[in-house]
């Protein structure tokens, strides 16, 4: 079974978290961490970010629950947001989001059923001129086109398989 | 492109990002040295009020009347933050010069910190901009191991730490007392203010919150003099240069570092390509989404604050998205209000529950079903939500529902009377 942070990471953390004088100020952090290594933070992740800064588990919950990126469900291996925000909608932000939508066989917040894949909605990527645009897990992807998409969903598909 | 002196935009190479070497070779931290071993803090905070430069972050306030606030004789701990949170739609300056050439933003900060007597900072940078933070953490360690952060800077007896701070999305961090909550590892609601931040911000301590091109400017105005700064505007009561997004339905979407004051056609022709696939002009956002729209009669307009104000809109973050003559400027406002609605922290009711009854409205008229009743209720809503929500996101999502029932009043009338969309 995967787990949840390797126990090295988690040490690591307890020391920075000790030399911290508001310690607090790392729940994010240690979150991000969690998910950058389990793909989404679960319950378990929660308790352990408050049992290693020393706060309530709601302490830490109230902000998970806050923060778009912070993954409080399972999502696919490659989380991808579609800016729908105004610059990506003149130049064909719709048909990017139809497009992925059709392509990957889901709607806007499903994951496809092999997890490779979730679909969200997402604001401004602050890569208006580039529009339209998407983020995959935190890489940006600009000036796109249906082809473009085609071709970024056969690669991470090609990249999964070997 | 053209003659305007490139500030921050200087050594910017598309797709490259200007290391502490090149940062150094061509005038990088001479700034730093010169206030370090010549200036007294109260002088730098003298001559920043004395370039005219406003705050970058789209408030447009007086940066050097808002570090006079300042309270520098208090003890330490003192802050001093960086909001990169960047995350109107259409704005997206912030994100190019970092990406290009993030030594301004440290160099800025440190000399920023020194005439405030800040010891300690924050860099406060948007989910999205993993590249950015990259970029910055690796110019902190530059700066540190050549000695511009840390104990004693310079041998001047000047001390200086640099922390950044990675979010996890929402917009509404990008408000000062929201961004500082979310710093703290608190929900990140906005607070009560007053105590505004410098008396009450960072753990209880005075902060000052500057936008990232804000603090970039500053050294080049410690280099290049209040007066030259001023003089670098097109219009006479302006100041400096400005990094204008262009976004929409342009030829040319890119970032350029243009005089303040620049006329909106010439922005639009001369840098923008001019309307794409040979359609007109019909209407922009002149600085990010919470701003109020322009037309046609407006493009010999001087794009800064006080130009801006005085035809009901507002320069924001001069991130300009450009709308076409085929454009259904109801569904634009829609996409808009969707935004602020979706990013609502929920604090509030003027914003909470009045921004989705706004966007059904608007659904309910661009779906060809609305009718004048509806009309007047936008407008009583429009009347419900400004000025009476906690903080300043929802007087925001007011912009481009101000604009569209001031300036394009008979294009919702259409929609009701032919009971479709007419585009
Ligand atoms: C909803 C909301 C979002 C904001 N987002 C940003 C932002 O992303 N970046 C920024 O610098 N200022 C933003 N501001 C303005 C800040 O609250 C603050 O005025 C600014 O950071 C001050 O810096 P400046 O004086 O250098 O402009 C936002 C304000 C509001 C109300
Ligand atoms: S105006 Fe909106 S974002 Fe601001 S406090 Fe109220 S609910 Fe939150
Ligand atoms: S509107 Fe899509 S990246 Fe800004």
């Amino acid at each position: 079974m995967k787990i949840l942070l390797p126990k090295k990471q988690i040490e690591a953390f307890r020391t920075k978290a000790e030399k911290t004088e508001h310690r607090r100020e790392l729940v994010v952090d240690f979150m991000r961490e969690i998910q950058d290594h389990y793909g989404w933070v679960p319950d378990e992740g929660v308790e352990l970010v408050a049992e290693t800064l020393g706060v309530t588990t709601i302490d830490v919950e109230e902000v998970a629950t806050f923060y778009d990126k912070i993954y409080r469900q399972p999502v696919g291996r490659y989380p991808i947001h579609i800016c729908d925000s105004i610059c990506c909608w003149t130049r064909g932000g719709e048909q990017i989001a139809a497009h992925l939508q059709e392509l990957l066989g889901i709607e806007l917040g499903g994951t496809t059923e092999d997890g490779l894949f979730t679909l969200l909605p997402t604001c401004c990527l602050g890569g208006c001129g580039r529009a339209p645009s998407i983020m995959i897990g935190r890489k940006f992807h600009g000036n796109l086109t249906v082809e473009a998409i085609d071709q970024l969903i056969d690669q991470l598909r090609k990249e999964v398989a070997r | 492109m053209s003659a305007t002196p490139q500030l921050l935009f200087k050594n910017r190479v598309p797709g490259k990002t200007v290391s502490y070497k090149d940062y150094c070779k061509t005038g990088g931290y001479t700034a730093l040295e010169k206030a370090l071993k010549g200036m007294s803090p109260a002088e730098i905070v003298t001559l920043v009020k004395a370039s005219g430069l406003r705050g970058r972050g789209g408030a447009g306030f007086s940066t050097g009347l808002k570090w006079s606030f300042f309270p520098a004789d208090k003890p330490a701990p003192k802050y001093l933050v960086c909001n990169c949170d960047e995350m109107e739609p259409g704005t997206y300056k912030d994100g190019e010069l970092l990406a290009a050439d993030p030594h301004q933003l440290i160099e800025g900060m440190i000399l920023s910190a020194y005439a405030l007597n800040a010891d300690t900072g924050y860099i406060f940078i948007r989910y999205a901009y993993d590249q950015q933070l990259k970029n910055l953490q690796q110019a902190v360690a530059e700066a540190t191991a050549a000695g511009y952060l840390g104990k004693n800077i310079c041998g001047s007896g000047f001390d200086f730490e640099l922390h950044l701070h990675g979010s996890a999305g929402r917009y509404i961090l990008g408000e000062e007392t929201a961004l500082l909550n979310g710093l703290e590892g608190q929900r990140p609601n906005p607070r009560l203010k007053p105590p505004f931040p410098a008396q009450s911000g960072l753990f209880g301590r005075p902060t000052t919150v500057n936008n990232v091109e804000t603090l970039a400017n500053i050294p080049h105005i410690v280099n290049g003099g209040a007066e030259w700064f001023k003089g670098l505007a097109r219009n006479h009561e302006g100041a400096g240069t400005k990094l204008f997004g262009l976004s929409g339905h342009l030829n040319v979407t890119e970032c350029f570092e243009l005089p303040v004051g620049i006329p909106l056609g010439e922005l639009i022709e001369a840098y923008g390509g001019g309307v794409w696939r040979n359609r007109k002009f019909k209407a922009c956002l002149p600085g990010g989404a919470s701003t109020p729209y322009l037309t046609g009669e407006h493009l010999d307009i001087a794009l800064d604050f006080d130009p801006l104000a005085a035809v009901g809109s507002r320069f924001g973050t001069a991130g300009v998205t450009v709308f076409d003559d085929q454009t259904c400027m109801l569904r634009v406002t829609l996409n808009l209000l969707r935004f602020f609605a979706r990013e609502s922290c929920g604090w509030c009711t003027p914003c909470r529950d009045g921004l989705p009854l706004v966007c059904w409205l608007l659904e309910k008229i661009e779906n060809g079903e609305g009718t004048l009743d509806d009309l007047q209720m936008l407008r009583d809503q429009q009347q419900h939500i400004s000025g009476r929500s906690f903080c300043a996101l929802a007087d925001g999502a007011m912009g481009p529902l101000d604009g569209l029932l001031r300036l394009f009043e008979q294009e919702v009338i259409d929609h009701i009377d032919k009971g479709r969309c007419p585009f």
